[in-house]
């Protein structure tokens, strides 16, 4: 089974299609990149996916499960996690509680048990204590653990992001643009790290991304948007010598 | 008795300004959360404090329920009537709450001002005093304990993670709109709880106890305390509560001050006193400043 | 009497639409509940009875309440919003403004005491028939003003290029911005045209009524805001149509229902629009940026 199926998904906003019938197929365990000019629909497509925008036409299954039009909380609850483009951090929480809120989806204290704290919301806490921690150190945060979020780096920031987004035990993570202001040695950790949690987490992934070398080296199929459809799909190297995508994309200037 | 006690000991005028100061940590601590913690301004705070106060009171005056069953109603009321209009204010993204909250208030003034049993303009009096200091004092521990203990849970957690972004958090599993439905809802119950004590404590209340003053006065102790900071609302309401009191400051003065001190704050230190502070910024203040000598 | 009570309703409501076309702009640009606007109405039925308490006439003090308010809501920008916009929370810039509209009401109050006080003698009671109504000049005279406002408004907004930079910003603040727009000056002029027509609101309430008191800004701002939203916050049409439609079901409620809860038919039309289409009669569903 497809980990997720797209299937002749568009987005209307009054009069402007921004994602207009695609349909996707996501290979369960695969790392796949999305790529197109700034306003092709990429993070549309990610809102679509995560329930923040419920799609005009077309259908979104998640493990054979019909997802489009469920909301955002119970999509991240069946296992997608991911990060924001402008990033999206608890800016007054500390680094860990960051990723402890990430948890929130997998967690069960209601608020008696809370107010209570009555035992089994005390074993849900260390729990959840105990895997965050866990993420921390993936990440490389476990320092600056009770630093506030908004005190951090911009590529610690962005690191927090996808530890927080782990924290949910997904099974897809969308990852939105997760190179962006990085170098060229933090995008080779970035590739490394990417690759890693893959393997390691059984994740299959789906990023969005601007620069060229890390989404040919990283990514095993592509698909390419334009103007909101999908004009090409294939491996790198397909992609790569796709005509449609050159006009439109690689050929201004990558 | 520990009460009989406390009135032979201290000044009636001192014991009176502890007890308003127990009242208002227990009302302010129901808006910290539904402002300072969840980000969601309320304007009506005194509006669910007057539905505590009457409803508890009319419980013991005319049904002549028990002190502790009294408080309880009120309480429920107040919270009823926060789930009641959060439900649809709350599920939108946007900050109708605050003026919803606004005319919430106001109606239920005017309502308290036509409706027969609560005394309509004259208000009512012959409350029992139940309200003394040990039992404020006791809620007031009891209140203090449990917002802790929420606060630095899950859900307390997760109330934070929606003030400071609500998409980042409903990206995480947090159903946003429940959360805030029940903060609201939880806040409002102390703010029935609070109304209660004061009730009791006043033997006589009238609708305009709860205007629109009340509800600037908790946000201020709020605001000005901590933003989601229990001993930030705690000084808030200490310094609000005293300041008044010595100053001997007119009423439309006070107001005055208070619009201006919260311009003020938001511009200077839209965190309050003690909003950013946590037992571990003060542990790395001091570690510093060892360092520094 | 069904139709006078229209007439009524719609002389009310026509004051609620210039004071929701400052909310709906202000919002629609910022994304802020402004609400000190309505003590910028009330300000300007004060100016107005100043003025008009000194001998000029209603054109003058509408002029010159219009002029004051335009230059207060400017300021209340300069020094309560301004300095929050970018890097402060939505939170703060609300309980700023909540601070502004406090500091506003109360400052009033210091100045005149709490009690309301009369509108000199104005336009005298002069009524005339129009077929079986009996409609009073001052009416007519206040639907023509605020029409006349409102027609001005919405060409400025369409025609003009200012107009046209109004419209970029609401839409877009940050692309504005990298176009080339100022910005700044927009929001200022947004607020100073809110502002004005709020008091000429302020203006034709006091005269209407013949009564103006330091707290008529807060209800009638709650209400002029339920007005924007029950046309859809954020559009300019919405917010005439909504002040309008308030206006008559109010008088409608006073007349047929009871007059002592009509501050709640307001309160009332808020929590519906709320539950049942939050986007208001004209707005359009809106999509967030994330």
């Amino acid at each position: 089974m497809n980990i997720l199926e797209m299937t002749r998904i568009s987005q209307e906003f009054g009069g402007l299609r921004a994602v207009d019938t695609v349909s996707l197929s996501v290979l369960t365990g695969e790392i796949l990149g999305i790529i197109g000019p700034n306003g092709a629909g990429k993070t549309t497509l990610f809102n679509i996916i995560t329930g923040i925008y419920v799609p005009t036409e077309g259908e979104l299954l998640f493990r054979e499960r019909r997802i489009d039009g469920m909301a955002p909380h119970d999509i991240a609850r069946l296992g997608i996690g991911r990060t924001f483009q402008n990033i999206r951090l608890f800016g007054k929480l500390s680094v860990l509680d960051n990723v402890r809120v990430g948890r929130f989806g997998v967690t069960h204290s209601g608020l008696w048990s809370c107010l209570l704290r009555l035992p089994a919301a005390r074993r849900e806490e260390k729990e959840t204590e105990l895997r965050a921690m866990e993420l921390l150190e993936l990440v490389d945060l476990v320092d600056k653990r009770y630093e506030y979020a908004e005190n951090l780096a911009y590529g610690e920031q962005r690191r927090l992001e996808i530890a927080r987004a782990l924290a949910l035990d997904p099974s897809l993570l969308l990852l939105d643009e997760p190179g962006a202001g990085m170098n060229t040695g933090e995008k080779e950790e970035l590739m490394a790290f990417i690759r890693s949690i893959r393997d390691q987490l059984k994740l299959t992934i789906i990023l969005v991304e601007h620069d060229m070398n890390l989404v040919m080296n990283i990514c095993e199929r592509i698909t390419v948007l334009d103007y909101g459809r999908k004009i090409a799909e294939g491996t790198p190297a397909q992609v790569k010598n796709d005509e449609r995508v050159i006009q439109s994309y690689l050929g201004s200037g990558a | 008795m520990f009460d009989a006690f406390l009135n032979q000991t201290i000044d009636a005028y001192y014991l009176r300004i502890l007890i308003f100061i127990g009242i208002n940590i227990i009302l302010a601590l129901g808006l910290n959360l539904i402002t300072g913690v969840t980000g969601q301004l309320s304007m009506g705070h005194a509006g669910f404090m007057s539905l505590g106060a009457y409803t508890s009171a009319i419980l013991s005056v005319q049904l002549e329920v028990p002190f502790a069953l009294a408080l309880l109603g009120g309480a429920l009321v107040a919270a009823f009537f926060g789930f009641l209009i959060g439900i649809p204010t709350l599920r939108l993204e946007g900050d109708y709450l605050a003026m919803v909250t606004i005319g919430f208030a106001e109606i239920v003034r005017v309502f308290f001002l036509n409706f027969g049993p609560g005394g309509k303009a004259v208000g009512l009096s012959g409350i029992p005093q139940n309200t003394g200091f040990t039992v404020v004092w006791l809620l007031v521990l009891v209140v203090i304990v449990l917002n802790r203990q929420l606060l630095a849970s899950r859900v307390g957690r997760s109330l934070y993670a929606i003030r400071e972004n609500e998409i980042a958090a409903e990206a995480c599993g947090v159903d946003t709109t429940r959360m805030k439905v029940l903060a609201f809802s939880v806040g409002s119950l102390l703010g029935g709880l609070g109304g209660g004590l004061y009730a009791h404590y006043m033997y006589y209340i009238n609708p305009q106890d709860f205007g629109f003053m009340k509800s600037i006065e908790l946000l201020n102790m709020v605001v000005l305390g901590g933003m989601g900071s229990i001993p930030g609302t705690i000084i808030g309401v200490v310094i609000l509560t005293i300041l008044p009191e010595m100053l001997r400051i007119v009423d439309e003065y006070r107001l005055l001050f208070y619009g201006a001190l919260l311009v003020i704050l938001m511009i200077f230190r839209p965190n309050g006193l003690l909003g950013d502070v946590r037992v571990y910024d003060i542990k790395k203040w001091w570690t510093q400043r060892g360092d520094r000598e | 009497m069904f139709w006078e009570q229209l007439l009524n309703g719609l002389t009310l409501g026509s004051s609620y639409a210039l004071i929701a076309l400052g909310y709906t702009m202000v919002y629609g640009i910022v994304q802020l509940i402004n609400f000190a606007h309505g003590e910028v109405y009330m300000f300007g039925a004060f100016v107005g009875l100043f003025l008009v308490t000194a001998g000029f006439n209603i054109f003058v003090a509408l002029l010159g309440a219009m002029a004051f308010c335009m230059l207060l809501g400017m300021l209340i920008e300069r020094v309560a919003y301004r300095p929050l916009r970018g890097k402060s929370s939505r939170l703060s810039a609300l309980i700023s403004a909540i601070g502004v509209s406090i500091f506003l009401s109360t400052l009033m109050v210091l100045y005149r005491g709490p009690n309301t006080t009369r509108y000199p003698e104005v336009l005298g009671g002069s009524t005339f028939q129009l077929g079986s109504l009996q409609v009073s000049t001052l009416q007519i005279i206040i639907l023509l003003i605020a029409a006349l406002l409102m027609v001005v408004l919405e060409l400025a907004i369409k025609k003009t290029r200012v107009g046209k930079a109004m419209r970029a910003c609401s839409q877009d603040l940050e692309a504005s911005k990298l176009m080339g727009v100022n910005v700044n000056r927009i929001i200022s002029l947004t607020f100073a045209v809110g502002s004005a027509l709020a008091a000429a609101g302020g203006v034709m309430v006091g005269i209407y009524y013949n009564a103006v008191w330091p707290y008529m800004g807060t209800m009638a701002g709650l209400k002029a805001f339920a007005a924007a939203v029950l046309g859809g916050i954020g559009s300019v049409p919405g917010a005439m149509i909504g002040g309008l439609t308030l206006g008559v079901l109010e008088i409608m409620g006073i007349a047929y229902l009871s007059s002592s809860y009509k501050d709640a038919i307001a309160f009332a039309i808020l929590i519906l629009v709320l539950i049942i289409r939050p986007q208001g009669l004209v707005g359009q569903k809106l999509s967030k940026k994330v």
